[in-house]
């Protein structure tokens, strides 16, 4: 295996010491390799082999024949993508979405961890902490029942306090224009706590004697807050947008689906969904794979993207 | 230091935000709780706000003697214990030679798991591949896909890493450990706080899942406990809202409405439970990990 990344300069030597550096470990550390064999598989079977598998997006899949056998057709499946009646709704709602979610769900858990960090009392600190990581650990199935009971038109306690108050009940989960905003604010409601875990972990990780330093300098509070806390924590801040953007075309699917009904489906399909339906459910293996493939590919050029964009910037990336 | 009156005023507001977002997170759960043992009626009617009221069981007794909850229950028992195993297994034998200095090809490996983070196949391969090996509606489909995860690899392996001083694991090569007896013996004794995070990761994952029995699973005997909880929370919700109200099912509705809070409240109990004897290792295993990672 040819594992060396040395530049062209000396490579005969870069390349003979590596390999003889490999050679020993993997004398040494032969039970090692041994260990690690199984996962290696487990990546090339069920991560690597659909990479090559999602070929059948250039072809016409046919089961019998298998994905080698199946017939070579091109970009057909993607025109008919790109050409579909579909095609611009699902990316209006994917990409209407994720920024919306981006906007408002990135944002909050980051607020938290510094309100909470300014929390001096033990005991409330906790309970702050303990409750709002609880949602968190509710399945999907279960949170978007809650959706539905909470906001059921006959019996859901939102629309009894709105009609408590003379307003008229709302059908949230049938009216299209509700939807990105439920999606996104149960979304928060269950997750803002469990994200502000990382952002916590690295404001225990900035030096006190900043804090110090600045408050005898004279800075009050929220400028310690603003000056000290906050560009301590913007590495991992910047990591984190970086991956959040990178999924901006990857809407997860669970939640989505499981909201989604014939009412709202106008603003709640998305690639995710439209993959599932098309391809599972429908059978269509080729072109949703196509589907598929088109919306990893895109993933993976807005993730490379950014990350230079914050290399450049900021001087942080994943890699 | 003296408190000037801006830092008097952050404190105050710190507390009174921190305060209104407990109570807009608790508020639901409690709701839930409390609807479940009151009388559905009352609930429906919007008369039960937060503590219960016109106690009833009857969501409780619905549940108890419905034979597919208990299915489930159990099949996911079973895929939960199963499935943690092997992703725990996985994990330590993919994080603990990635862990090793002295391991040769290290960021090759890595680099050739961590890209599966960054592009994928799909859905359709996946679930072909799935397919032809086998492993529809059986218990396997839900198990083997997705049997290790990255990130968790990259929690496990930055903890050994930062968390193990490498002196000890030196010193017990030397006194005769092969490799395999040093992780045995000295490293996962010491890295009982980081295990026991992955085990609620994996497990609390396994708990949750759905999507993976939707797609493989077709026997309805093999259902995780999520797919029942579908049906009764989603699905006839949706039937519903769909179609006009009769009276004459009212209370086939109104019990239908009590077992959905009930069943919310059983469905979680295992998590609930849990929790918080796993929570004091949040900050312990999980962010040492993921900071450094």
């Amino acid at each position: 295996m040819n594992t060396t990344l040395a530049p062209a300069a000396k490579p005969v030597k870069a390349r003979h010491t590596r390999w003889r550096v490999f050679r020993r470990s993997l004398r040494k550390n032969w039970d090692l390799y041994l260990l690690i064999t199984p996962v290696i598989a487990y990546f090339l079977i069920f991560e690597y082999f659909p990479m090559y598998g999602v070929q059948i997006a250039f072809k016409n899949f046919i089961a019998a024949k298998g994905i080698w056998g199946s017939q070579w057709t091109g970009i057909d499946h993607f025109k008919r993508f790109f050409e579909s009646y579909y095609f611009w709704r699902l990316i209006k709602n994917t990409l209407g979405i994720s920024l919306y979610q981006l906007l408002i769900g990135f944002p909050i858990p980051l607020l938290l961890a510094l309100l909470i960090n300014e929390v001096g009392n033990k005991h409330f600190k906790r309970i702050v902490q303990t409750v709002t990581y609880a949602p968190h650990f509710l399945s999907t199935v279960v949170m978007v029942g809650l959706i539905f009971m909470f906001l059921s038109p006959q019996y859901g306690i939102v629309n009894h306090i709105i009609v408590f108050f003379g307003g008229k009940p709302i059908s949230f989960l049938t009216e299209p224009g509700w939807f990105k905003t439920i999606y996104v604010f149960s979304g928060v409601w269950q997750g803002m706590g469990w994200s502000s875990i990382i952002y916590l972990a690295a404001l225990a990780g900035i030096d006190p004697t900043l804090h110090e330093a600045a408050r005898v300098d004279g800075a009050n509070r929220l400028q310690r807050i603003w000056h000290v806390n906050l560009p301590g924590i913007m590495p991992t801040v910047v990591i984190l947008l970086i991956l959040n953007v990178g999924h901006i075309m990857g809407v997860g699917f669970e939640k989505i689906y499981l909201m989604q009904n014939n009412l709202n489906i106008e603003s709640s399909d998305v690639i995710s969904t439209y993959v599932y339906t098309r391809g599972i459910v429908g059978a269509q293996y080729s072109f949703s794979a196509a589907v598929g493939l088109f919306n990893s590919v895109i993933n993976f050029i807005l993730l490379v993207l950014v990350n230079r964009f914050a290399k450049r910037v900021n001087e942080t990336s994943l890699w | 230091m003296k408190e000037t009156a801006i830092d008097r005023t952050v404190g105050i507001a710190v507390y009174a935000i921190l305060g209104i977002v407990l109570l807009l997170v608790l508020y639901p759960l409690v709701f839930v709780a409390s609807a479940s043992i009151s009388d559905p009626l009352t609930v429906s009617k919007g008369e039960m706000w937060l503590l219960p009221k016109d106690l009833s069981l009857v969501g409780y007794e619905r549940i108890f003697t419905n034979k597919e909850i208990w299915t489930g229950y159990s099949n996911t028992i079973l895929y939960t214990v199963v499935g943690t195993a092997i992703n725990l297994v996985m994990t330590i034998m993919a994080a603990y030679p990635l862990s090793r200095i002295d391991f040769s090809g290290r960021h090759v490996i890595t680099g050739f798991i961590v890209f599966t983070m960054f592009f994928s196949g799909g859905l359709i391969p996946t679930y072909l591949l799935v397919k032809s090996l086998g492993m529809m509606n059986t218990m396997w489909a839900l198990i083997i896909p997705g049997a290790v995860s990255v990130w968790n690899i990259i929690i496990m392996r930055t903890y050994f890493q930062t968390s193990i001083p490498n002196e000890i694991q030196e010193s017990a090569a030397i006194d005769g450990c092969s490799n395999l007896q040093t992780l045995w013996r000295i490293v996962l004794p010491l890295s009982m706080p980081i295990i026991a995070v992955m085990v609620l990761f994996y497990s609390v994952g396994h708990w949750n899942a759905y999507f993976n029995g939707l797609i493989y699973l077709t026997d309805r005997s093999k259902y995780p406990l999520q797919l029942f909880l579908r049906e009764i929370l989603i699905k006839s919700e949706v039937d519903q809202m769909a179609g006009s109200m009769d009276l004459s099912v009212q209370k086939h509705l109104m019990e239908a409405e009590a077992i959905k809070y009930a069943i919310v409240i059983v469905a979680n109990l295992p998590v609930l439970l849990l929790y918080p004897f796993l929570q004091k290792y949040f900050m312990k295993g999980f962010l040492v990990g993921a900071l450094k990672g």
